[in-house]
C-alpha cells in the first residue's frame, strides 16, 4: 500500500493528463463541498431554531379557559368560567404524570397605560402572578437577587422580580434595584430580583423582557382576582408524552367546571412539545433530504472517477501487459487501480472536506464577529461523525469506482494487452 | 525444458477462423540456444507466446520443465512467467516513467522483494551490460541498443530458466544487433535456455539451431549451422 513503486505509477498516471485529473478531482471535490456546506447550512438553521427554545420545556402544556361551545347539565352555551385554586390540587393529587405546575395570572401592560411607576419613572409593563415552578418551564437567568419563592406566596409578600428592560426603564445604568420599592398598578412592591431571558424566541403573554413576576397569591388579593387563575401551565414527566397530561388535564378541568366531556373549545390549549417535534421532524427531513441531494452529488463525481479510471486503464493497457507479461499477477494490477481511484477520490473528497468546513468556520466567524443575535442561523457547522461518516463513503465508493476498471484491466488476455497500440 | 507435442491454435476473427499452427512438435533441451525463422505470418510470434504462457493453445500438450502447462489460472500463469520466463521484445517495452534500474528491478518488485534489494541486484545487471552510469536515466534518453540491454537485464533479474526474444534485434542496426547477440551467447553459456525470433539469417547463425516455420508447421531444422535436417 504505501510501496513507493505504487505512488510512483499513482503519480505518473494521474500527472500524464494534468487537466484531466483535475476536473474528475472537482467533480468529488464539488459533491462533498456541497454536502459538507449543506449540511453545516441544516445544522445552523436547526441550531438557530432550537436555541430560540433556550431552556424552554420542550414537554410542556398551557391551558386555559375558553366559552363553553356545548350546553350541559342545564347550564347555557358560551358560558364563560374560570380556573381556580383548587384545581391546582386537583391536578396536582389525579394526575401523577405532572412533572411541574405552574398558574398564572396576568394582568397590565395591554391597554397601553403606563402602570408601574418609580418615582419620576413610569412604564408599561406586563404583570405576572408566579408560583417558583414557572422558572422550571421557561426558565430565566436572575442575574440580581433571586426568583420567587414559596414563602413569598406563603405569605402573599408584595415582592417582584422584574425584567432587565422593565429595570431599564424604572432605575438609573448601575443603579442597586434590589430592596427597593415601585409601585404597581396604585400597590408598593419591593424589588427581589432582575432576570433576562434566556431565550427570545418563546413569549407567553408578552415580551419576557418588558414583565415583572410577582407571587400569584399576593396578585390575587391585591387586585381582587379572588381564587381566579388565568392559566395553567404544565410538564409531563420523563418518558411521558405531554400530549398524555394534556388529555387528562383537560377531561378533569372539563369535569370540574362541568363542561361537556365532548366540548372541543371550552378549552384552549398549547402542546409545546407537539410543535417542537414538528420542528424537529421538519429539520430531520431537511437533512435526510440534504443527505440525498449530497450523495446524489457526491456519486455523480464518484461516477466521474469511475470513467477516468477506464480511460487511464485503457491508455495503460500496453504498460499492463508488459508489467503482466515480467510476472505481476492479476491482484497486483486490481489493487494498483483501486488504490489509485481511493487516493484520487478521498485525496479530492477530503479538500472537499475541508474546505467546507473552513467556510462553516468562516460563516461562523462573520456571524459571531458581527455581533448580530441572528435568531435563524447561529452555529452552522458538521459534527466529527459526519465528517467521518463522508470519509468512509468516499474511501468505499473510491473503491467501487476502481472496480469495473481494475476487472476490466485484468479481463483482457496479457499477450492481447501486449500488442495494443 | 520444452516439450510442445501436437501444438494446434487458431484465431477466430468475426466468421474466419484462421489456422496458424497446425500441430508444431518441438522439443528444446535446457541450455539450447534456438532461432526461429519462417515468412511473415508463418506463426513464429504465436508459438513464442504461447511457450511464454502468455497466450493459450487449442489441442496438443505443452510441457515446460515437465509441468503440463494449460488452463492455469492468470495468477499462476504470471508465477510462472515470473519464475521460469524472461522476455526480450523487439520494440524493448519499458516502462516510460520509471528509470533504467527501476524497470530493471520491476519483476523482483512482483516477488516482493523490498526495494532496496531489488535496486541493488539491479545495478549488478545494469553493471553486467556496461549500463551503470545510466541507471538513472529515463527510457527516453537512452539509444535502441542501451533499451535492448536493459531489457535483457530486465528479463534476467528474476534468473529465469528460459529467456524468450521475439525479433530482439529487429529495431536495431547491424553493429548493436551483434552486440545484443553477443550479450544473448554469453546469458546462453551461463545455461540459461534462449529462443530468438528473427528474420536475418547473419543473426540466426549465431544461434546453435535454427528451426524453420511454414503455414504453421516446422518445415526443417539445422543444426550449428550445417546442412538441413529434414523432418
Ligand atoms: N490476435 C490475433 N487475432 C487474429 N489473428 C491473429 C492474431 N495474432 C496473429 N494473427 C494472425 O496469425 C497469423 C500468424 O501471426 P504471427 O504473429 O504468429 O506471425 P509471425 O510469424 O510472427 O509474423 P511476423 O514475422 O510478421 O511477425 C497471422 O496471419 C496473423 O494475422
Ligand atoms: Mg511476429
Amino acid at each position: 500500500m504505501f510501496d513507493l513503486d505504487r505512488w510512483q505509477e499513482i503519480m505518473s498516471a494521474l500527472k500524464k493528463n494534468k487537466l484531466r485529473t483535475f476536473f474528475t478531482a472537482f467533480g468529488v471535490f464539488w459533491g462533498v463541498f456541497m454536502l459538507v456546506v449543506m449540511l453545516g447550512s441544516g445544522n445552523g438553521l436547526r441550531n438557530g431554531v432550537i436555541s430560540d427554545f433556550g431552556d424552554f420545556a420542550t414537554n410542556s402544556v398551557f391551558m386555559w379557559t375558553r366559552p363553553t361551545s356545548i350546553p350541559y347539565k342545564g347550564l347555557p352555551r358560551a358560558r364563560q368560567y374560570n380556573f381556580k385554586n383548587d384545581d391546582i390540587d386537583a391536578l396536582r393529587r389525579e394526575i401523577p404524570e405532572i412533572e411541574y405546575l405552574a398558574p398564572r395570572t396576568q394582568g397590565g401592560g395591554f391597554d397601553g397605560g403606563n402602570n408601574v411607576i418609580r418615582g419620576a419613572k413610569s412604564g408599561a409593563f406586563s404583570v405576572m402572578g408566579d408560583y417558583p415552578e414557572w422558572n422550571l418551564i421557561d426558565p430565566v437567568v436572575v442575574y440580581n437577587g433571586r426568583f420567587l419563592n414559596h414563602a413569598d406566596l406563603n405569605e402573599k409578600r408584595k415582592v417582584a422580580v422584574i425584567g432587565n428592560k422593565v429595570f431599564d426603564v424604572l432605575f438609573a445604568p448601575g443603579e442597586q434595584a434590589i430592596g427597593q420599592y415601585i409601585q404597581i398598578q396604585g400597590i408598593y412592591f419591593q424589588v427581589v430580583g432582575v432576570f433576562k431571558p434566556k431565550n427570545s424566541g418563546v413569549n407567553f403573554g408578552g415580551d419576557k423582557e418588558r414583565s415583572i413576576f410577582i407571587p400569584l397569591t399576593t396578585f390575587q388579593r391585591v387586585y381582587n382576582w379572588g381564587d381566579i387563575i388565568g392559566w395553567f401551565a404544565f410538564t409531563s414527566k420523563p418518558g411521558t408524552p405531554a400530549s398524555v397530561v394534556e388529555e387528562k388535564a383537560k377531561t378533569l378541568l372539563k369535569r370540574r367546571h362541568s363542561v361537556a366531556p365532548d366540548d372541543p373549545q371550552a378549552i384552549g390549549s398549547f402542546n409545546m412539545e407537539k410543535e417542537y417535534n414538528q420542528m424537529t421532524g421538519l429539520f430531520s427531513g431537511i437533512s435526510g433530504l440534504i443527505w440525498i441531494v449530497g450523495i446524489g452529488t457526491l456519486m455523480a463525481g464518484v461516477i466521474g472517477i469511475s470513467n477516468i479510471m477506464l480511460v487511464i486503464v485503457k491508455e495503460r493497457t500496453k504498460e499492463i501487459g508488459i508489467q503482466r507479461a515480467i510476472g505481476a499477477k492479476p491482484w497486483n494490477i486490481i489493487s494498483q487501480i483501486i488504490t489509485e481511484s481511493v487516493f484520487l477520490t478521498t485525496f479530492a473528497g477530503y479538500v472537499g472536506l475541508v474546505i467546507g468546513v473552513g467556510i462553516l468556520g468562516l460563516v461562523n466567524y462573520v456571524l459571531s464577529s458581527s455581533g448580530a443575535e441572528s435568531n435563524m442561523f447561529k452555529n452552522p457547522s458538521i459534527d466529527f461523525n459526519m465528517a467521518i461518516t463522508a470519509l468512509v463513503i468516499l474511501v468505499i465508493s473510491g473503491a467501487v469506482a476502481g472496480l469495473i476498471p481494475a476487472r476490466k484491466a485484468v479481463s483482457i488476455k496479457p499477450i492481447d494487452a501486449l500488442r495494443y497500440e | 525444458m520444452i516439450r510442445l507435442n501436437g501444438i494446434n491454435k487458431s484465431y477466430i476473427t468475426g466468421n474466419n477462423q484462421l489456422h496458424v499452427l497446425k500441430g508444431i512438435d518441438l522439443h528444446i533441451k535446457a541450455g539450447e540456444f534456438v532461432s526461429i525463422m519462417g515468412s511473415s505470418g508463418s506463426g513464429k510470434s504465436t508459438l513464442l507466446n504461447i511457450v511464454g504462457i502468455l497466450d493459450n493453445y487449442d489441442t496438443g500438450d505443452y510441457y515446460l520443465d515437465n509441468t503440463l502447462i494449460r488452463n492455469q489460472s492468470e495468477t499462476k500463469a504470471a508465477g510462472l512467467r515470473n519464475q521460469y520466463i524472461g522476455f526480450v521484445f523487439q520494440s524493448f517495452n519499458l516502462i516510460s516513467f520509471k528509470n533504467a534500474m527501476e524497470n530493471v528491478a520491476l519483476p523482483l518488485y512482483y516477488q516482493n522483494v523490498n526495494r532496496k534489494k531489488r535496486n541493488r541486484i539491479a545495478m549488478e545487471y545494469l553493471e553486467r551490460m556496461g549500463l551503470s552510469e545510466w541507471a538513472e536515466h529515463m527510457p527516453n534518453e537512452l539509444s535502441g541498443g542501451q533499451k535492448q540491454r536493459i531489457a535483457i537485464a530486465r528479463a534476467l533479474i528474476s534468473k529465469p530458466k528460459v529467456i524468450l526474444a521475439d525479433e530482439p534485434t529487429g529495431a536495431l542496426d547491424t553493429t548493436t544487433s551483434y552486440e545484443v547477440m553477443q550479450i544473448l551467447k554469453e546469458i546462453n553459456q551461463e545455461g540459461i535456455t534462449i529462443i530468438i525470433v528473427t528474420h536475418e539469417n547473419d543473426i540466426s547463425h549465431m544461434t546453435n539451431r535454427i528451426i524453420h516455420l511454414k503455414d504453421g508447421l516446422i518445415e526443417s531444422e539445422v543444426l550449428n549451422g550445417k546442412h538441413p535436417v529434414v523432418k
